[in-house]
């Protein structure tokens, strides 16, 4: 029934290493042979600080065309490299980031080159990408939270959902923001505890009871949005939200400042987050007693780990999580509530965690990505650039895909994933 | 977690419990019990040991108790009955169950008959107007049948497609172009869209498999992305006055389809029922045919049950994930016909509506065998239609009837819940077990 051994293995049909190389290969054509080629006449613009920033950067120009044909050469150059050599962990890691960045920048350079409208705003664009990412990092961390104590928690997306609508009313009736933030994320942990109790006590299939909780939670806001709080919205959805907090001298620094400290708490609380859950799984006695019960729990409890219980806290913990991230939604961002306000996000931060690897770094890099993508979408939309905006849409999407299928390929969940344990 | 009987090929139906054989509505019944004593003592015997059928009613009931304390708790009228209880205790009793009765029987009216109509019927009053909305709930089931049918192939097949969505617009997409720009005589015309529309879905669902048969790309990540590129580009495509957008309209929808293309209705307008209703009993018919009775079926189960053995069984499981989530992708496609040929309304860029998520919910509460499918999509179809109606004429919002529906799959899920509630005993073993998901690593 379950296959506790050794996962299936996926005979590749073409090596790894040349999938790796040819995906690089073709994203170096593009660079060149669309953003190069398709590249208006004239300097691209990036502009390093936001307008009226006191120390005020000079602007970087760069020619459009020929930016892209150098970034175009470089990424088949490593494309080529890697194919050839076969580089060691760290060196594929870098390769993979070198062709990422060339295709941004190139993607960049043709959005702007030429451009009249202005320059591109890239802090703007990267402030946007932190703030856009906030909801995805906390639902991939709660996410991975739970399955890596082997419940697999499909529910982020209701988690979201539960987390966004108690913290907006919360905050509405009490009129405190932070009351707000705390209701939202005990919410989400409600919602944690009821996955738990079903998926730990009754033993129902973890994803039925995943998906069914995002049912359930978005049949719920809506019917409550629909029936109280749309009606009595001075009382119930009155859109509090948090101030920036501007930490002081970090703040001042150029491009780093207005970036990474010119924001409101959820910022500050992700990064803590992401902090305490790296350190927490991999260099405290908690997080390793969590990963041997999410890979092995029967060798687990035979040391005396309680299995059941690490799993009821982990995946509460995760709801927990994944609760402050639906309030960023609301109190964090744009105060109201409104109907299936997270539109997705859980589902997205469930790739980004997948995408990740199931690890605190490598949802967040996921995570970020996307947070990227929403966000280059707004800027190039602002630069008119002349494509649809669906097509822009598509793209963080396509990108996935494509770095899914040609760079990450077969990823390994922690072993006794979505499997129920019973004492024999 | 899978189904013993169903998931394990060798496993023969005469194996089965009475209980299994009932929820499975694939393999003939089993002669479990003497046929004298299926009446009487049989019965409550089978309501006291919690029957998957009677643990289903129970889930159903207890779902719509949790849907009227969700009704009247924020009703304002009978929020003000009760903040009086200590003068008139009375009135509040009687505010509750008015408020619970109003909406409760206009869901029963919206979605299986209404007792006026009979009477009007009597009174020379029309007898089409008597099926109406049996004929919502089969028309509101008709889609919800379909995607149910696409995500339980590939939940038997041991993967999980939550990319019905996409392939839904895949479908859709082709089954409008092929209705509005393509002149062909009048049946061929409908059976050509169709065919349209079920290879629509099954390029994206064939997509998936290629893509995780190659690369070992996970099915998960895969089906979300689809499901965003298609959103987009179904926006795209009807929005773009040169691609699919209806000529001289500056809003994003297509143009209507040629009446040849659409499908006929049985029995004239009012009963909405039309001939994608049979549709959708064919596929389920196919389904359960393919799944049970053929090669590439077993092949299917065997992939699903466990891919290690299947591949030393000689079986090419790359094949399986491939097919099955073709198949899977045409099923969904087929639902978007039956939506765009079946409905005088344009493609819009939300027509899609939750059709493929929806499916998830049904093949679940259908344990992911085709019949069992059909009967959950009629019981959401009837509650979806039932919740217009209520919508309409207590102004209740009909969101309160998606609460019940994943109440009722959340509840048959858990037959052990059930049991503690209405302290029915327990039978050895587990009981049939909903749905064959093992996690991530199918």
């Amino acid at each position: 029934m379950t296959t506790l051994t050794a996962p299936v293995r996926v005979p590749v049909s073409i090596g790894r290493r040349y999938l790796a190389a040819g995906t690089f290969i073709v994203l170096g054509l593009i660079d060149i042979f669309v953003f190069g080629i398709f590249a208006k006449r004239g300097d691209a613009v990036f502009a390093l600080s936001l307008p009226g920033a006191s120390p005020h950067l000079p602007a970087i120009h760069v020619p459009g065309a020929l930016t892209s044909y150098v970034l175009g050469a470089i990424s088949i150059g490593v494309g080529i490299l890697r194919a050839v050599v076969d580089l060691p962990r760290w060196g594929k890691r870098l390769s993979i980031a070198v062709v990422l960045l060339c295709f941004l920048l190139s993607l960049l350079a043709w959005a702007d080159a030429g451009n009249t409208v202005g320059p591109l705003q890239v802090i703007d664009l990267l402030q946007g990408t932190l703030t856009a990412s906030i909801p995805l990092v906390l639902g991939a961390l709660a996410g991975l939270l739970g399955e890596r104590a082997g419940v697999i928690n499909i529910a982020i997306e209701g988690q979201l959902l539960t987390g966004a609508f108690v913290a907006a009313a919360v905050a509405s009736v009490t009129g405190g923001v932070w009351l707000g933030l705390i209701g939202g994320s005990l919410a989400g942990g409600l919602v944690g505890l009821i996955l738990a109790i079903f998926a730990i006590m009754f033993l129902v299939d973890q994803i039925i009871v995943g998906v069914v909780l995002n049912v359930i939670a978005l049949g719920l806001t809506n019917y409550l949005y629909d029936r109280v709080m749309s009606p009595y919205a001075a009382t119930f959805n009155s859109g509090n939200t948090f101030n920036t907090i501007k930490i002081p001298v970090l703040s001042d620094i150029p491009i780093i400042g207005p970036i990474f400290f010119d924001a409101n708490i959820f910022l500050y609380i992700t990064y803590a987050l992401i902090l305490v859950i790296q350190i927490g799984l991999f260099r405290t006695r908690w997080g390793l007693r969590v990963r041997a019960v999410g890979e092995h729990p029967v060798a687990a409890d035979t040391v005396g780990i309680r299995v059941l219980w690490t799993r009821y806290r982990n995946v509460i913990l995760g709801g927990l999580v994944a609760g402050i991230g639906g309030a960023y939604l609301t109190v964090g961002s744009v105060g109201f509530f409104t109907s299936d306000i997270s539109s997705g996000f859980g589902y997205i931060a469930l790739a980004a965690m997948i995408f990740g690897r199931w690890t605190p770094l490598g949802s967040v890099a996921a995570a970020l990505l996307f947070g990227f993508s929403f966000q280059l979408q707004t800027e190039l939309s602002v630069l008119r650039v002349p494509v649809s905006s669906f097509i822009l849409l598509m793209a963080p999407y396509v990108a996935t895909i494509i770095a899914v299928a040609g760079l990450v390929g077969r990823v390994r969940p922690p072993a006794a994933d979505g499997k129920p344990y019973v004492k024999a | 977690m899978t189904d013993q009987h169903e998931a394990e090929p060798s496993a023969e139906p005469a194996g089965a419990t009475a209980a299994t054989a009932t929820a499975d509505g694939t393999g003939p019944p089993a002669p479990a019990q003497p046929r004298g004593r299926l009446t009487g003592r049989a019965i409550i015997h089978a309501v006291t040991e919690g029957h998957s059928t009677v643990i289903t009613i129970l889930a159903v009931f207890v779902a719509l108790v949790i849907g009227a304390i969700l009704i009247v708790a924020s009703d304002p009228v009978v929020l003000r009955a009760w903040a009086s209880f200590g003068y008139a205790p009375a009135a509040a009793l009687s505010a509750t169950w008015g408020s619970v009765a109003a909406a409760y029987s206009a869901l029963f009216e919206g979605a299986i008959f209404s007792p006026a109509t009979i009477s009007a019927a009597f009174h020379g009053g029309s007898i089409a107007a008597v099926f109406y909305p049996l004929s919502l709930t089969a028309f509101e089931a008709t889609p919800l049948i379909l995607t149910g049918l696409s995500v339980a192939v590939c939940f038997r097949a041991g993967m999980f497609n939550i990319g019905a969505a996409g392939q839904w617009i895949g479908g859709a997409l082709v089954a409008t172009w092929l209705g509005y720009a393509v002149n062909l005589p009048i049946v061929l015309h409908a059976v050509v869209c169709i065919i349209g529309a079920f290879i629509g879905g099954a390029v994206l669902g064939w997509i998936v498999g290629v893509v995780k048969a190659r690369t070992g790309a996970h099915e998960v990540i895969l089906t979300i992305m689809l499901n965003y590129i298609m959103y987009n580009l179904l926006s795209f495509l009807l929005s773009s006055h040169n691609l699919m957008q209806a000529p001289g309209q500056t809003n994003a929808l297509a143009p209507g389809l040629a009446s040849s293309a659409m499908l006929p209705h049985v029995g004239g307008p009012p009963p909405q029922t039309g001939v994608g209703f049979l549709i959708a009993l064919a596929a389920a018919a196919a389904t359960a045919w393919l799944l049970s009775r053929s090669t590439l079926g077993f092949q299917f189960r065997t992939v699903g049950a466990s891919p290690s053995a299947a591949r030393s069984a000689g079986i090419s499981v790359e094949r399986v994930w491939i097919l099955a989530f073709l198949i899977a992708g045409g099923l969904a496609g087929l639902s978007a016909a039956t939506i765009v040929q079946g409905q005088t309304a344009p493609l819009t860029t939300n027509s899609y509506g939750t059709y493929g998520f929806d499916g998830i919910t049904v093949a679940l509460l259908g344990r992911a065998r085709p019949w069992g499918v059909v009967l959950a999509g009629l019981l959401f179809g009837a509650l979806d239609a039932g919740g217009t109606v209520m919508e309409a004429a207590t102004g209740v919002p009909s969101d309160v009837v998606n609460v019940i529906e994943g109440l009722i799959v959340l509840l048959v899920a858990a037959p052990p819940l059930i049991r503690l509630l209405f302290r029915l005993r327990r039978t050895g073993g587990t009981g049939p077990q909903a749905v064959a998901s093992k996690g991530w690593s199918g």
